[in-house]
């Protein structure tokens, strides 16, 4: 077979190859993510960085030592234990102590991904899981003292420690609301800039929603999530009078956009798509309405993740040759 | 005497089938309702432990020595009624002479009745057995569940409470998910996956994981 010899190399198909994989969806991902991580850190100082490098690095060491212990290769270059570390440490409190954030990321990673057989093979998204786990273990770290934001570019107010906007509405009611997340910059622009206080990567909409149309524009999501989750967040909170500030409040788009998203984790049918988006919707609505807590997109995102399966069973596509026919 | 053919396990197989090969929960996963429920304390898994194995001894005592008399058809309402007779008899003396932990764990007491583990055995082993190879083998599983609630207890009390038996190990809580009921879910698992890749490593391989039996 040398070059004066010209044979046909038959090979088993599929022979046409896109330039996508997974590890450059991975790394798109994590890319469009960092203005808004950047944004977090530089509103939220110095411990909100410590807290995504420790996310980050707790991911990272805990899939590389599971798939050394277990004799895998190892898959870091792909991005994904990255981008778990990443999207954990977005839905934190930016004062949590730094190795309280590693402990999540191991968590979300180690019982969240690895065991269930590593990427691909996970039930639940991981960054979630590391999210629920830290809010059972260090409850007042996750729900307390949170940071105000420095105000536009004036000096950092470490003393100060509030409560996030959500659960200001929940105990306190609209006004409170409303008043907590006004001065100094107006209140639409303190909610879509992200002056106000709140979760290393929730406080700025404009910033989440810009990695969102990069993703968008790649390719990587499509709307149906997204646009789902949002309008079922509204249609659940409609009722209460204000939509547009829970539409507007917590990690909802993150959570919108980044979690509900994840390809493992969400049904892959446009249809079944939709009918999860509008699940995780109406289930945060409820949550922050009427349950426990202040922000429920985690738990709703996780309850919607238990159901993918029967979703994608349930919205099956017909096939097209017996499309139209009598079954 | 045709039931047994072959001659019954000895003392010590017995005993180390109950606590190890055997284990209630780790490896039959029978009994995980309360394994769940009370170990957030080793002393409350101690306590549930003895109840269990005081239940256990005598009822397979009771059934061994009745088995003669006992018509197939209605064995497992007779079991039951002789399981709840001893429940009864151990409770009433917890409530007397240890008031104090009987009050954390009073419910999960009479709810023993209803341990999958304590029937199952009547029915496998008991029923079957003479006297002394059905007592050695409800020592063995006694044994092997009250030592399996006690190394969940222990890790949930140190990891939940930061203490062990009650004696204060951190002055803070270092992980309170243990203490709550879903980290008792994790702690279970990842004690059974350590058995499991125990035993897999002392056997070579050979050995079934553990199956998910049914609770209760």
């Amino acid at each position: 077979m040398s070059e004066n010899n010209p044979t046909f190399v038959l090979s088993p198909g599929p022979h046409l190859h896109t330039e996508e994989s997974t590890s450059k969806i991975m790394w798109w991902v994590n890319g469009s993510l960092a203005p808004a991580v950047l944004w977090g850190v530089f509103v939220f100082g110095f411990n909100a960085a410590l807290v995504v490098l420790a996310s980050i690095a707790g991911a990272v060491l805990t899939e590389f030592a599971s798939q050394k212990a277990l004799g895998r290769r190892p898959t870091l270059t792909d991005g994904s234990a990255v981008c778990t570390g990443l999207l954990l440490a977005l839905t934190v409190n930016p004062n949590l102590p730094a190795w309280q954030a590693f402990l999540g990321a191991m968590f979300a990673i180690g019982l969240g991904k690895m065991i269930f057989g590593g990427l691909g093979f996970n039930l639940f998204n991981p960054a979630l899981l590391g999210r629920a786990f830290l809010m059972a273990t260090f409850p007042l770290n996750m729900t307390s003292g949170w940071a105000m934001p420095r105000p536009w570019f004036g000096a950092p107010l470490d003393a100060v420690t509030t409560a996030t906007p959500l659960a200001v509405l929940k105990e306190q009611g609209i006004e409170a609301a409303v008043q907590l997340v006004t001065s100094p910059a107006g209140l639409w622009n303190a909610l879509a800039l992200g002056f106000r206080p709140g979760s290393i990567g929730e406080v700025s909409l404009v910033l989440v929603a810009l990695g969102g149309g990069i993703l968008l524009a790649r390719r990587i999501i499509t709307l149906a999530i997204p646009l789902s989750v949002l309008a079922g967040v509204a249609l659940s909170t409609l009722h209460t009078g204000v939509p547009l500030l829970h539409l507007m409040s917590g990690g909802l788009w993150i959570g919108a956009f980044y979690m509900a998203t994840d390809y493992v984790t969400s049904p892959s049918t446009t249809r079944a798509q939709i009918a999860f988006g509008l699940l995780i919707g109406l289930l945060t609505g409820i949550i922050r309405v009427y349950g426990g807590y202040p922000e429920g997109i985690c738990y709703a995102i996780l309850i919607a993740n238990a159901m993918a399966p029967a979703l994608d069973l349930w919205f099956r596509p017909r096939r097209a040759a017996i499309a139209g026919s009598p079954s | 005497m045709s039931e047994t053919t072959e001659r019954p396990p000895g003392a010590l197989q017995l005993l180390f089938n109950g606590i190890v090969s055997e284990n209630p929960v780790f490896r039959l996963a029978l009994s995980l309702c309360p394994a769940v429920a009370v170990t957030t304390t080793v002393a409350n898994g101690f306590i549930l432990g003895v109840a269990v194995l005081a239940v256990q001894v005598l009822s397979s005592l009771t059934v061994a020595i009745a088995r003669g008399v006992i018509h197939p058809r209605v064995r497992i309402p007779v079991y039951t009624i002789i399981i709840a007779v001893w429940v009864s008899a151990i409770d009433m003396a917890l409530a007397a002479f240890v008031p104090a932990l009987y009050a954390q764990v009073g419910l999960y007491i009479k709810l023993i009745v209803a341990f999958a583990i304590i029937i199952s055995r009547l029915e496998v082993f008991a029923s079957r057995q003479p006297l002394v190879p059905s007592f050695w083998d409800a020592v063995g599983m006694g044994l092997g569940f009250m030592i399996a609630l006690m190394v969940i207890g222990a890790l949930r009390e140190v990891l939940g409470a930061g203490s062990f038996f009650g004696i204060v190990l951190f002055k803070t809580k270092p992980l309170l998910f243990f203490a709550l009921p879903a980290g008792g879910f994790f702690s279970i698992a990842l004690l059974m996956a350590f058995f499991n890749a125990l035993e897999r490593k002392l056997t070579g391989g050979t050995a079934k994981p553990a199956a998910g039996g049914h609770h209760g």
